[in-house]
């Protein structure tokens, strides 16, 4: 361990001293390091003489921390660029070629270019911190809590380890800095979203959401290091020569994986699909796992969001009247262009959580779906505050088309989260795209095959039979 | 010391090595022939344990290069075909960096790096920053850095590509000598009168696949037929096919020369000279006539493609002078 990280540290310190010596890098490192601290500083006096003169000393307090959380964030952001130089630039100009013959391994290789991308920006975003409070500690006597620096430091550190390890990722798929610049906007346009969610934060002073941030980036970055240290290998560096779509190859692999080996329709679903099956287990378990937490944090956020019977018109709420049959007609129920609606409604929801998903590594799609649960879940919890079990008010609310439903959400759940897990445990001998394809493939067969006949039974119930139940559950009137 | 059976490598549908098999000993350069995109560099990367094969095997310096790929690449010494040095490094930080990746000590670095840079006359030069040196320089630099942890094995691919005549003179001169040091050596090259100045043997790569291999002179012989002979006479003189010896065959002639085929040069060539001299014609001269790699080459890559037209320029004549004239 400790031979392999001092091999790591010859490309780390090689690499460092050429960025030193590249005046691309080493002067706007400077810059952000001296002179955006000083601004920080020059900006927060100005800030804190304008609000005083009002009274909004409050606003000062908030304005302080969230530009030390900038300070250390825009030094960071060169990081990206180092990485992307780092790898798809020696790639692009086959200086990678010669260390490739070495002895060096790969994680060798990927820990030391890793760390080199890392080091520059990081020191230069923490130098920048310490300017910057020095500054406002002489011109206010501000100083910050030790945890709050602790957290802005691990934040600062993540950000720029997820920044880094997807830049890895991105280099690994293109044969030049020019293409990888390109696919730098899928790491650039999440983390100017996080950047902004974590000022509101900051501005907010909600500081522990911050912790729960620095978390998820650590595990973000995890998964992401995951996924290069698979790709960074030999074989996919040399393996490719341009950045080219071959539609030809991909149909053929999609084809390959949707198809298999069977030779009819019967064929397929006998042996393909349970095949197919086999290999989601353990994301249908993570899915049921999620559904059922989503129902329970729903029928929590109830009780956390303090609303106490007396709240609520209850009294309404327990009396569901003749009326309600006539609106769910108003609403297109029992019909059957009701029943189309509710089926290309579900089909298109599973859809979109299968893009966020692929751009996610499967969360965002899995948690789209598990929304509906989640609100169902607040539902039985407010329905609860009347006295009614929460079994009684879930059956109402989920026979008798659910049984079909909740089936298909998982399916298509566990299918998503499929192709998140290619993507981050792809196999040695496939590429992410090779992956990507044919866990699509899966997807699609999945979704075909289970997916939208489970979803057309379960509309034709929800729209002809569950208004019916829930009315005979929950209907005291 | 380099051994390869039914070597192949796939990438997607596209088969770059198809089936390749070569040996070489100690000693021997073998010198890698053939188009662009013959298989020749996706070759080179799979003996140095870059690129895995997708079926066959190879042992290189007595390693796997699946099994034991450390083993290979330490033992290994590659010049790419793009050098791939770092322009702000200087050559004695470049070759020190490389030292410490091949785990060299300190002193053994040291040592090892003056007498490279002293032996590619860069000596002078080795505080200057590598991005300021020419073309020829910096392909020497990569030369040291191939040899600088003393490899059993070298591999080559192109090594005096687009260099002045000087510096590529050089570089040969210098693949001579690594020769003499008991290296395995494969040169990858399109320049032939390179690969049969240095080479032992020749291996004509097409379409990944191997499709001749052989010591240079064996397949001259093997393509073009028995060696040529060429005879220059003091007058003019009407030779017919009976006035030579058995054994020869006449291929051409004019007013004052003629040209002859024989197997066996040994006997055939004192006899022919016999014969002119008891008519009383005075010899000028009789030398073999020179039969280039190139003919060799485009006589095997023709053959491949079946391409008949090629074919037959292997079977064009040679004007005096030794100029090749297609037929057709």
């Amino acid at each position: 361990m400790l031979d392999s990280l001092q091999r790591a540290l010859i490309i780390t310190r090689r690499e460092v001293r050429d960025q030193l010596r590249d005046w691309r890098i080493f002067l706007p490192v400077i810059l952000l390091t001296l002179f955006f601290p000083f601004l920080a500083n020059f900006t927060t006096r100005q800030v804190l003489g304008f609000v005083e003169r009002y009274g909004a000393n409050i606003l000062a307090e908030r304005f302080i921390p969230f530009l030390l959380m900038i300070v250390g964030f825009f030094p960071i952001s060169i990081s990206l660029v180092i990485a992307l130089e780092s790898f798809a630039g020696e790639t692009e100009r086959r200086s990678i070629e010669p260390l490739l013959s070495s002895p060096l391994s790969d994680a060798q290789l990927y820990l030391g270019k890793l760390l080199a991308s890392l080091i520059t920006p990081l020191v230069a975003a923490y130098l920048g911190m310490v300017v910057y409070l020095v500054g406002i500690y002489r011109s206010t006597s501000w100083r910050a809590e030790p945890m709050f620096l602790v957290l802005v430091s691990l934040l600062t550190a993540v950000q720029a380890l997820v920044m880094v390890s997807g830049a890895v990722v991105i280099s690994t798929q293109t044969t030049s800095v020019r293409a990888a610049n390109l696919l730098a906007s899928f790491i650039i346009i999440p983390m100017a979203l996080m950047i902004q969610g974590e000022s509101v934060m900051m501005l907010w002073a909600d500081y522990h959401v911050l912790w729960w941030a620095v978390l998820a980036l650590t595990i973000l970055a995890g998964l992401l290091v995951r996924m290069g240290i698979t790709h960074f290998n030999r074989e996919e560096l040399l393996g490719r020569e341009i950045d080219t779509l071959n539609l030809r190859w991909m149909w053929r692999v999609f084809k390959e994986g949707f198809t298999g080996n069977a030779r009819s329709l019967g064929d397929w679903y006998r042996h393909e699909i349970p095949h197919s099956l086999r290999r989601l287990l353990i994301p249908i378990g993570w899915m049921i796992f999620l559904l059922v937490a989503g129902t329970y944090l729903g029928a929590n956020l109830v009780t956390k969001a303090g609303i106490s019977a007396g709240q609520l018109p209850l009294e309404s709420l327990k009396i569901v009247d003749t009326q309600v049959m006539d609106r769910f007609r108003q609403l297109g129920f029992f019909t059957t262009s009701g029943v189309l609606t509710i089926w290309w409604h579900n089909l298109r929801a599973v859809i979109i959580a299968m893009v966020l998903g692929t751009f996610t590594l499967g969360a965002a799609g899995a948690l789209i779906l598990v929304l509906p649960m989640l609100i169902i879940g607040v539902f039985t919890g407010v329905v609860s505050l009347t006295g009614i079990s929460p079994l009684t008010v879930l059956a109402a609310v989920l026979l008798p088309h659910g049984i079909f439903e909740i089936p298909a959400l998982v399916l298509s759940g566990a299918a998503i989260l499929q192709v998140g897990a290619t993507l981050v445990t792809p196999h040695r001998r496939q590429t992410i795209g090779e992956g990507l394809v044919s866990s699509i493939a899966d997807w699609t067969k999945i979704i075909l095959a289970l997916v939208v006949p489970l979803f057309l039974v379960s509309a034709i119930l929800e729209v002809f039979f569950s208004p019916q139940l829930l009315v005979k559950l929950l209907g005291m009137g | 010391m380099i051994q390869t059976e039914h070597l192949s490598k796939q990438f997607d549908t596209f088969l770059a090595v198809d089936q390749v098999s070569l040996q070489v000993n100690s000693g021997e350069v073998l010198a890698l022939l053939g188009p662009n995109g013959a298989g020749k560099t996706t070759t080179l990367r799979m003996l140095t344990s870059v690129l895995h094969p997708t079926s066959g095997w190879a042992r290189v310096a007595g390693y796997d290069i699946v099994k034991e790929a450390q083993g290979v690449r330490s033992s290994v010494g590659i010049l790419t075909e793009q050098h791939g040095l770092y322009g702000r490094m200087s050559a004695e930080e470049y070759l020190d960096f490389f030292g410490q990746v091949y785990r060299m000590s300190v002193e053994k670095r040291r040592k090892r790096v003056d007498e490279l840079l002293q032996q590619y006359g860069l000596d002078q030069e080795r505080k200057r920053k590598i991005g300021e040196y020419s073309k020829g320089m910096r392909q020497k630099l990569a030369l040291a850095r191939a040899l600088l942890h003393d490899p059993p094995v070298l591999l080559m691919d192109e090594p005096t590509s687009a260099m002045d005549p000087e510096s590529a003179r050089l570089v040969r001169d210098a693949i001579h000598g690594l020769r003499s040091a008991n290296r395995a050596i494969i040169v990858c090259t399109h320049n032939l009168a390179e690969a049969e100045e240095l080479a032992d043997q020749i291996a004509i790569i097409h379409h990944g696949k191997i499709i001749i291999t052989g010591a240079v002179d064996q397949l001259k012989t093997h393509l073009l037929g028995a060696a040529q002979f060429e005879v220059h006479l003091g007058k003019s003189y009407d030779i017919h096919e009976h006035a030579l010896p058995e054994g020869a065959l006449l291929t051409g002639q004019g007013a004052d020369w003629f040209r002859y085929q024989t197997a066996t040069p040994l006997a055939t060539n004192p006899a022919v000279i016999q014969a002119l001299v008891e008519r009383d014609i005075p010899v000028v001269g009789l030398f073999e006539v020179p039969r280039s790699l190139e003919k060799v080459y485009l006589q095997a890559i023709s053959a491949a493609n079946g391409d008949e037209q090629l074919i037959a320029a292997g079977d064009a004549a040679v004007q005096p002078g030794g100029e090749v004239q297609h037929a057709g």
